[in-house]
């Protein structure tokens, strides 16, 4: 299934060694995405890994096995802001250790009280890339019925986008899981945005379409990139690597995340056409 | 020293059952045999060498894995014989 991931077009993939992974499996889950990571990592989509929670023995093997230049960051259980600290000093580490330039970055799973209620905090720390929100757990330690409706969400949903657009880092809701209910999805993928969450987890293949034509870019950003893009194209002719737009350095990761943008722009037919 | 093994019976994977042994003794039955065996054998033989195993009772049970994935399951058998 894993050489499979990268095609359905997701923006990322989480590989999971908890939840997903029986407790008898682990030691050879960890060894088989390690080789999956060194010889046939998916390209032209950002990696994570889920490893298992900070509280067990398990974490630090599975850090030791995945951590390098394949994975674009993990993805922390239970994440507290004292575990999103210890867990960016184990990755500093590592990365001097092995020898690594890039920075692995933090994706902290809320799913508790305790790490809602630090969800400011944590949204500061340098390394994440954003937020998940874990709902069912969440529901779970709040004993809390889940539902499809969400309302019991609400104020998670909504206190999460806020951190984490305040820290400028991407809010990820919860997974929709029914995954034969198309509708279902992509109320909850409208009901998650109106709370200012700007992305979605997916369990299934089949949700990563309405996930997109959701959280798809708006008219303001796709204008954005395109005059990146414009700009790009003309410091290029003159030789530059960085240049500056509206008193803002531009480098390569932006001028990236305005292709990316007018990608997906142009998958769902959103560029104007004198652009297109 | 009871068996090892790891892996499943599942497209692209493969059960690699190990015992240990004052030899190296490989069986690989694959689905994909007349085209990959020799390359199959090649991988297990690489990673026991690696692993500096020179005795040893393999049985890859092959269902279309790839190199990585049969290097893994073959390892993680190892370990789980070796637990």
């Amino acid at each position: 299934m894993i050489q499979n991931a990268d095609v359905f077009g997701a923006d990322a993939l989480i590989f999971d060694l908890e939840d997903a992974v029986a407790a008898h499996e682990k030691d050879a889950a960890r060894l088989l995405l390690a080789g999956f990571l060194a010889k046939a990592r998916p390209q032209e989509v950002r990696v994570y890994v889920r490893i298992n929670g900070l509280d067990t023995p398990l974490a630090c093997t599975d850090l030791e096995a995945v951590v390098g230049d394949a994975v674009d960051g993990i993805v922390l259980p239970k994440a507290g802001l004292a575990e999103v600290m210890e867990l960016s000093t184990i990755l500093h580490n590592l990365e001097a250790q092995k020898g690594l330039e890039k920075k692995i970055a933090i994706l902290p799973i809320v799913e508790t009280a305790k790490s809602l209620v630090e969800v400011e905090e944590i949204a500061k720390l340098s390394r994440l890339d954003g937020i998940l929100l874990g709902a069912e757990d969440l529901s779970a330690d709040m004993e809390f019925e889940r539902t499809k409706a969400g309302t019991e969400i609400e104020y998670p949903r909504a206190r999460i986008a806020f951190a984490c657009k305040a820290a400028r880092i991407e809010a990820i809701d919860t997974p929709f899981t029914d995954t034969n209910d198309p509708d279902g999805l992509r109320e909850d993928c409208l009901h998650s945005q109106s709370l200012g969450m700007n992305a979605k987890a997916a369990i299934h293949p089949n949700q990563i379409e309405t996930i997109h034509a959701v959280f798809s870019p708006s008219p303001k950003r796709i204008e954005w990139a395109l005059r990146i893009r414009a700009a790009a194209r003309k410091a290029g002719e003159q030789n530059l690597g960085v240049f500056s737009l509206d008193g803002k350095m531009v480098d390569k990761p932006i001028i990236d995340r305005a292709e990316k943008i007018l990608r997906a722009a142009e998958r769902f037919g959103l560029l104007p056409e004198e652009r297109a | 020293m009871k068996p090892g093994i790891a892996g499943t019976l599942e497209s692209n994977d493969a059960v690699f059952t190990v015992r240990p042994a004052s030899t190296r003794h490989v069986v690989i039955s694959s689905v994909v045999d007349a085209f990959y065996h020799d390359q199959i054998a090649q991988v297990i033989e690489t990673t026991l060498n690696e692993l500096g195993i020179d005795g040893l009772d393999v049985l890859c049970e092959d269902k279309g894995a790839l190199d990585y994935t049969l290097r893994a399951r073959l390892i993680a058998a190892i370990r789980r014989m070796e637990a």
